[in-house]
């Protein structure tokens, strides 16, 4: 299926991410056709278009929460589109973020934040609360541990989610407009946490809509529509000197 | 049945009713659930139960010294203790079925197509069955003993009884967590999924603690109704409330006018235990709808 992938030794200076030539259909319907995009160590990737272009399953492609039908998708080296694929590895290097915060209703905020590492990682359980503590303080929610997801804004609880995925130790991160469902104010309270997270030199994917937060933090903006990628670049070109008419009509619409 | 009434109908007639209700509606948010109804019925139960009396009393042969009442006094012990009876063979059936019907509802969302194929089977066939055919069909099927060796395990009748009544238990309960399991966002799967959880332990840790709110309600309904079919098991000739009321009525020569009070006093051993179940399902639904 995959045939000229065996990368057995990466080195940080390949890609993280390698997408080549990806196609995947739900049934009939092709939602990503011929896919590629490459993304090294460290860099923040901003994907924008318009809505049903394929953003999202492109980004739950990479940690394979769906499967592909054609292509390859590399993530360290590790080809993803192979049947003995091991889904759980995979995901314990790759941490995602959704649109919908989907903080498990029944457990605190630290709870959320520990129960992958304890469960999935096997790690000392004093060891990891110390950590989840230190990471629920680094995405300004002191005070918060015991608080139910119930019990949190919108705002509050996306920084849960994030700290929750930064709690396995992932290599990448991937968000999923994760600001999307948020109002105004609270949209920058978490966009600074992902920042910061940038300034880290954490490698991240977003899908977004904030196009300032993408100029300013982003290292390459992809615009997609539907299924292709329709033109790339650095921000600065990106938004001065867009070539593609869809492109343009696209941030005239939205910036 | 508060709020929508006042803004759901616009039929003159409905609307003192409506009012009604709401201003109940308002109350019952403020005080709790008002006990007026729980009484009111109860009442009425009660009236029937002496107009009843008075009816045998009416139909009663003068001279006879003794009445209905006392006949009923009479039999009380054996006839409750035909309820206990009752109570039991309905905790038993529903421990089993919630045990079984539990494991089937899994099944039923297993990643195995022939799990899943056959729990679905199992599943609709018993929930689509006729409770006394299933009954009959354990009583004939099931022999009244086992045999390993040389211990022998006695099969008696109740025990037959009550695995036919657990069999639609644990169909009812396959589809009850099936539904619960469901109704979980798949966005709880999706970030489980994503934190790299396996399948079982997302299952376990993330989605069936989630499910627990949702199940009950159902769940007590179920048994309810498991309780007030556990009088079926009189027509296989267990000693249950039922057979008892008609064993002290043939013992008493079948005096018609026994019957009416003897029948209405199961029917009131059987409301007095089921309807506190009732009222506590509608309350339990309501503080869970308020908080889901
Ligand atoms: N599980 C699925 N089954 C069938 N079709 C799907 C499924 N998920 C997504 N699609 C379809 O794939 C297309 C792309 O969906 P996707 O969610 O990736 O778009 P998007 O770019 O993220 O859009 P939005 O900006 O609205 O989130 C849509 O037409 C959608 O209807
Ligand atoms: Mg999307």
């Amino acid at each position: 299926m995959a045939p000229d992938t065996a990368v057995t030794s990466w080195t940080p200076d390949q890609p993280i991410v390698k997408i080549t030539d990806l196609h995947k259909s739900f049934g009939e319907f092709e939602v990503l056709s011929g896919i590629d995009m490459s993304v090294m160590k460290g860099d923040v990737v901003c994907i924008i278009g318009p809505s049903g272009s394929g953003k999202s399953t492109l980004l739950r492609c990479v940690n394979a929460l769906v499967d592909i039908q054609k292509g390859s998708i590399l993530v360290e080296g590790q080809e993803i589109n192979t049947p003995g694929l091991d889904k759980l590895a995979l995901r314990r290097k790759v941490g995602m973020v959704f649109q919908q915060y989907n903080l498990f209703p029944h457990k605190t905020a630290l709870q959320n934040v520990m129960m992958a590492p304890v469960m999935v990682l096997k790690q000392d359980k004093a060891e990891v609360e110390d950590r989840a503590r230190k990471l629920l303080a680094k995405v300004r929610l002191v005070g918060k541990e015991d608080a139910y997801p119930g019990e949190l804004s919108g705002g509050q609880q996306q920084r849960v989610a994030i700290a929750r995925s930064l709690a396995m130790g992932p290599d990448l991160m991937l968000f999923d407009e994760v600001t999307a469902a948020l109002d105004p104010e609270t949209v920058k309270e978490v966009l600074v946490t992902i920042r910061e997270l940038a300034e880290d030199n954490m490698t991240c994917m977003l899908v977004t809509h904030e196009m300032g937060f993408a100029r300013e933090v982003g290292d390459h903006v992809y615009f997609t529509d539907q299924g292709r990628i329709i033109e790339h670049g650095p921000p600065s070109d990106f938004f001065t000197s867009a070539k593609d008419p869809r492109t343009r009509e696209f941030l005239s619409q939205i910036l | 049945m508060s709020g929508p009434v006042t803004k759901g109908t616009d039929l003159p007639v409905l609307l003192p009713a409506a009012h009604k209700l709401a201003a109940t509606a308002a109350a019952e948010r403020l005080t709790g659930p008002v006990p007026r109804p729980t009484l009111r019925l109860g009442l009425l139960l009660f009236a029937i139960f002496v107009f009843s009396i008075g009816l045998a009393h009416a139909q009663a042969v003068p001279d006879e010294a003794e009445t209905p009442l006392d006949a009923l006094w009479r039999w009380m012990p054996v006839l409750l203790e035909g309820f206990v009876f009752n109570i039991a063979i309905s905790f038993i059936a529903m421990m089993m079925g919630t045990v079984v019907g539990t494991l089937l509802g899994l099944g039923q969302i297993s990643l195995m197509p022939a799990v899943r194929g056959s729990s679905w089977f199992v599943t609709q066939f018993f929930r689509n069955a006729p409770w006394l055919v299933l009954l009959f069909l354990v009583m004939l099927l099931v022999p009244f003993e086992f045999r390993f060796g040389n211990t022998v395990i006695p099969f008696p009748g109740w025990i037959k009884a009550t695995i036919g009544l657990a069999l639609p238990v644990m169909a009812n309960v396959s589809e009850i967590v099936r539904g619960a399991i469901n109704s979980v966002p798949s966005g709880q799967w999706e970030s489980s999924e994503s934190l790299a959880f396996s399948r079982r332990q997302t299952i376990f840790s993330i989605i069936l603690p989630q499910c627990y709110k949702r199940m009950i309600p159902p769940w007590m309904n179920l048994y309810a109704i498991l309780t007030m079919a556990t009088v079926l098991a009189s027509i296989v000739g267990v000693d249950e409330m039922m057979t008892q009321t008609r064993r002290a009525l043939a013992a008493e020569g079948g005096a018609t006018q026994l019957l009416v009070p003897f029948y209405s006093f199961v029917l009131i051993c059987f409301f007095v235990y089921c309807y506190p179940i009732a009222r506590l399902t509608i309350r339990l639904e309501r503080r869970f709808a308020v908080k889901l």
